[in-house]
């Protein structure tokens, strides 16, 4: 390959990098349930390309499988899955929030750093094309921590939980080219059988507390 | 191969109960399986014993010393849970609680959970292992959650969650790990196979597998209830059926504890520094402290057994980072010990809760006044749970104190304020049930025979633990310190 | 660098970079307003309507407000001057102008933000509420703004290791001909401070005289005649500096390095295109986005500041 397509496609690597690292702080910043689920399939064709260009630029053809798996999974089934959930369980309206915007963000800018000075140490030693993205991973991965533990409703928790697994994706491709495949099939099962369980689970909440607002479970006594 | 069959056994159950679930014979269907697995597991133990580690399917399937041990445990507690299960079961049926289909779904969740429990133990691949161990959760999500009251999915909905977020930074810590060895065993398949990263532990990046222990520890820790993350486990404990309550204290509690074991081993060997001792002496000191304290007012029976078993959870993470063979030695013996007595608790609690429909402490005096074999089983669960003398948490308690007061002394008062605390709490309560309350005004109930012999197993194989240790048992705990190598197999 | 002699070539660089902004600002309001015509349906007014209503507050008279005092008529040719002084020191029509030593990205900042102060003081002088109100708020924005101002600075001037902007220029056209995540991050924030800082659409409606949502005009509000034609001219010059400055840092390309009559004619030749291509990029964004509630503001610029530490941060992750 040429050399100057080599060098611009790592550079669109980056460019990814940086703009999964954006949608994490997008998620944060959501007001709307159904955006949220939106830029969770952005993030998924954020990772597709991704995968897609580090499997260019490495000459790894087993990650033009995982591209491909992950278009058909986190494109396609995941969000239609969740879209389907709104919309059976006709959730609408807005994310409430513990910790407004403007503050969370600012946390999630501490966060950044944090990760980006844990992960380079980590960086200097990978031999990978794209490592300077192990600490953007790690960041998005911590910032999606922080979606889960700043948002009030169950589906948001959900999202973070799904950002949080592309973000390990996204870090283990760049750290490693991915990991052995028995590993990965196995996570993505493991995934797809959590979204289920969520999913079996928001029709027991709804039943339960007519809502899903957790916290009208913290509000249930138990003990 | 035993090994192949051991997880076939438990797959071909969680398979035929799925699609046959419903039916009468279906719980004596779980039975059997369950003894199926745990025959399979012994006779897997032995070939382990008699002629080393076995490796199959691949190098992916994998037993030492170690998991064969932990087999035995989890395949024998799997198989007397499904007897009190199926007691338990068979009154939520006559109280019309449990349709077939309900049942059906129990089942098989039971023998996925078994199976994947058995995954994580007999997996040589540590991305296997994180697999089996989130599949582990999920199929125990919705049983927590079963009785489906607000208490139970909030109980539910924690657990996953937490679970949830603790499992995905063990996988970041999967995926450091892969990172270092990949450069010195290459990559592809065998870059995370345990027993190619036993080989070359000293050769991996220190800094990498720093970072990866830690994640680790955060990871499984959460899982095994290690505090600051431990909040979904009483509730889960509280929440669920009590026959799950006592296979997540025995033996999912166990096995998370097991994948750190390994990874500690990795870690010990790449740093060459007092690091991932110094953390779970950390995690372990902390938590057995807040688990003790936390027991105090608790008036939920299962509540306070759940805040006893982080406890008794601590005290084994402190052993482990005390390191060395003998400590090891007593966690492990620990951990095994606590799994039977714990599990034999729930058993007796179950029955208690089951007949009187409360777990207050209070509502619950009179039946355990009625039913003086329930009473005797609790009170000798009790003492063997505090770690009174001629159960086997008394040895190894003994042995993790004076190991501690040898290497690392200042855990020492610590430790023994916990462990007293908790002493104390628990006979208080257990006393409670059995002296006070009204005077007996019904009869005296019979004891069920089906809830009554695991318990009697479980508690007897504990005491011949504490009382003398069989030379077999000792070379089969021998065996398992070696496999985790040279530092520990004393 | 220190000032040599003064090459002819060089202060006629500077006179006509002076007379470009001048005569071009109005021009570049102008176009703006024909695109957001264009694409709300309307019939547009003129390329130039700016410049015929400036002329014609120039022929007003000048009405002064009770109560004031001699600052507030100082203010406008201050607050003009100011801005018109800024000009010269932002290269555009060659990448070293005379007063390229001064020329210096902070420095900028801070004449902007003088600027911004004497505007505040004179809209604060007569004591009227609105205007008052109008001061507090530019202040807010500001503040807020400002700290995303800098940190896009500094990304921008990693590649060089200095603020000056010519030799942010030199580092940013030369062997860095593509695109870094980190230059585009920070010019996503320099669009959203470029917003807030000239009073544009998701932080001020520059058209309405609405009391409860202006910011800008409210601080005019007690200006009539010439004074006001220099306090609006001095703005339209200034939303073309941010842009100038927008093109030094993000698309350099095509600005001469010696300043010889046909480079410096090419030059402005591209540079008139590239502003009509931003303007017609600024009208867009008006079109597409509703004003921002005035406490949405905060996260407005949180945002800005968010996605410049971000440029900042990604240029020692990915780009060292």
């Amino acid at each position: 390959m040429a050399p100057h397509t080599h060098l611009l496609l790592n550079r669109l690597v980056g460019f990814l990098g940086s703009a999964l690292l954006l949608s994490s702080f997008a998620m944060l910043s959501m007001r709307r349930m159904s955006s949220l689920v939106r830029i969770f399939a952005l993030q998924g064709l954020l990772l597709t390309l991704g995968t897609l260009s580090v499997a260019i630029v490495a000459g790894e053809p087993h990650l033009l499988f995982s591209a491909l798996f992950t278009f058909i999974f986190k494109v396609l089934v995941l969000p239609i899955i969740l879209f389907r959930l709104l919309e059976r369980l006709r959730i609408r309206g807005e994310v409430e929030v513990l910790l407004n915007v403007p503050t969370t963000m600012v946390v999630g800018l501490f966060v950044v750093v944090f990760s980006f000075a844990l992960a380079s140490p980590i960086s200097e030693l990978a031999s990978t094309v794209s490592r300077g993205l192990i600490g953007v991973g790690l960041a998005a991965l911590l910032l999606s921590f922080l979606m889960m533990i700043t948002r009030k409703k169950a589906i948001t928790q959900v999202l973070g939980f799904l950002g949080m697994e592309n973000a390990l994706f996204f870090s283990a491709i760049n750290a490693t080219y991915g990991m052995p495949m028995v590993v990965e099939l196995g996570v993505a099962f493991d995934v797809l059988v959590g979204t289920f369980v969520f999913g079996i689970f928001f029709f027991q909440i709804r039943e339960t507390f007519e809502s899903f607002d957790l916290k009208h479970m913290d509000n249930t006594q138990t003990e | 191969m035993a090994l192949v069959s051991l997880i076939l056994s438990p797959l071909a159950g969680a398979l035929v109960l799925a699609f046959w679930g419903h039916k009468k014979v279906a719980p004596a269907l779980n039975i059997l399986f369950s003894l199926l697995t745990f025959a399979l597991s012994i006779l897997l133990a032995d070939e382990v014993y008699r002629s080393g580690p076995r490796l199959a399917l691949d190098e992916q399937l994998f037993s030492d010393g170690l998991s064969s041990l932990f087999l035995v445990v989890t395949g024998g507690v799997a198989a007397t849970t499904s007897f009190f299960s199926f007691r338990y079961m068979a009154i939520e049926a006559a109280h019309g609680h449990l349709s077939p289909e309900r049942s059906r779904l129990y089942l098989a969740l039971y023998q996925v959970f078994v199976l994947a429990m058995i995954v994580v133990l007999a997996s040589n691949n540590l991305g296997l292992l994180w697999v089996a161990l989130e599949g582990a959760t999920l199929a125990t999500v919705l049983l927590v959650g079963w009785s489906r009251t607000p208490s139970a999915i909030k109980a539910s909905w924690k657990y996953f969650i937490l679970c949830g977020v603790g499992i995905a930074q063990a996988l970041f810590g999967t995926i450091l790990l892969y990172f270092a060895s990949e450069k010195t065993l290459g990559p592809g398949g065998t870059a995370l196979l345990w027993t190619h990263l036993a080989m070359v532990k000293s050769q991996l990046e220190p800094t990498v597998i720093g970072l990866a222990f830690v994640f680790f520890v955060v990871g499984y820790g959460t899982k095994v209830g290690l505090v600051p993350l431990h909040n979904w486990l009483p509730d889960a404990h509280a929440e669920g059926p009590t026959p799950i309550s006592a296979v997540l204290s025995g033996l999912l509690l166990n096995v998370a504890l097991y994948a750190i074991l390994r990874v500690k081993v990795l870690a010990d060997g790449a740093l060459h520094s007092a690091m991932p001792s110094r953390l779970l002496i950390g995690f372990g000191l902390v938590t057995l402290l807040l688990a003790s304290i936390s027991m105090w007012k608790r008036q939920d029976i299962k509540r306070l057994f759940a805040y006893s078993s982080i406890e008794h959870m601590g005290i084994a993470t402190l052993a482990f980072g005390i390191g060395g063979p003998l400590a090891t030695f007593a966690g492990l013996l620990h951990m095994t010990a606590h799994s039977l007595v714990k599990s034999a608790i729930f058993f007796v609690v179950g029955h208690i809760v089951q007949t009187s429909g409360s777990q207050k402490i209070l509502s619950i005096r009179e039946v355990a006044a009625r039913t003086p074999g329930l009473s005797r089983a609790l009170l000798a669960g009790g003492f063997a749970i505090t770690g009174l003398p001629p159960f086997a948490l008394f040895a190894s308690e003994f042995l993790i104190v004076s190991e501690a007061a040898r290497r690392a002394p200042y855990t020492v008062p610590f430790l023994l304020f916990a462990l007293f605390v908790t002493f104390g709490i628990i006979l208080f309560r257990i006393l409670e049930m059995n002296g006070g309350g009204p005077p007996l005004e019904s009869p005296v109930l019979p004891s069920p025979p089906l809830t009554f012999f695991p318990v009697w197993i479980h508690l007897g194989v504990a005491l011949v633990m504490g009382l003398f240790f069989p030379a077999l048992l000792a070379s089969v705990y021998q065996k398992a310190l070696l496999s985790l190598g040279p530092l520990y197999g004393g | 660098m220190a000032i040599t002699s003064p090459s002819p070539a060089m202060v006629a660089v500077e006179a006509v970079q002076l007379l470009f902004v001048l005569l071009f600002a109005p021009v570049l309001y102008g176009w703006i307003a024909i695109v957001r015509a264009f694409l709300s349906n309307r019939t547009p007014a003129g390329l130039f309507q700016p410049w015929r209503n400036l002329l014609r507050l120039f022929k007003k008279e000048t009405l002064l407000p009770e109560g004031h005092s001699i600052l507030f008529v100082l203010v406008p040719p201050a607050f003009f001057s100011v801005i018109a002084g800024a000009s010269l020191l932002v290269p555009f029509l060659s990448v070293s102008p005379l007063l390229a030593p001064v020329a210096d990205a902070v420095t900028l900042v801070g004449l902007f933000s003088l600027a911004r102060m004497t505007m505040a003081l004179g809209a604060m002088d007569v004591g009227t509420p609105f205007g008052d109100m109008g001061a507090r708020r530019e202040m807010m924005v500001a503040f807020l703004t400002e700290p995303a101002t800098l940190m896009i600075l500094f990304t921008v001037s990693l590649w060089s290791g200095s603020t000056s902007v010519p030799s942010i220029i030199r580092s940013l056209s030369d062997g860095h001909d593509l695109f870094h995540p980190s230059l585009l991050i920070a010019a996503l924030a320099f669009i959203l401070v470029f917003l807030g800082e000239n009073a544009r659409l998701p932080i001020d409606n520059p058209t309405t005289h609405l009391e409860l949502t202006m910011i800008h005009e409210a601080m005019l509000l007690e200006y009539s005649g010439p004074l006001l034609a220099l306090m609006e001219w001095g703005s339209m010059q200034k939303l073309l500096l941010y842009l100038l400055i927008g093109i030094d840092f993000f698309a350099p390309a095509g600005i001469p390095e010696a300043p010889t009559f046909l480079s410096v004619l090419a030059g402005s030749g591209i540079l008139a295109g590239k502003l009509f291509l931003l303007g017609s990029g600024i009208a867009l964004i008006e079109s597409l986005f509703a004003k921002l509630r005035i406490f949405r503001v905060p996260e407005f610029t949180a945002l800005a500041y968010l996605l410049s530490t971000l440029g900042f941060l990604l240029h020692f992750v990915l780009e060292v």
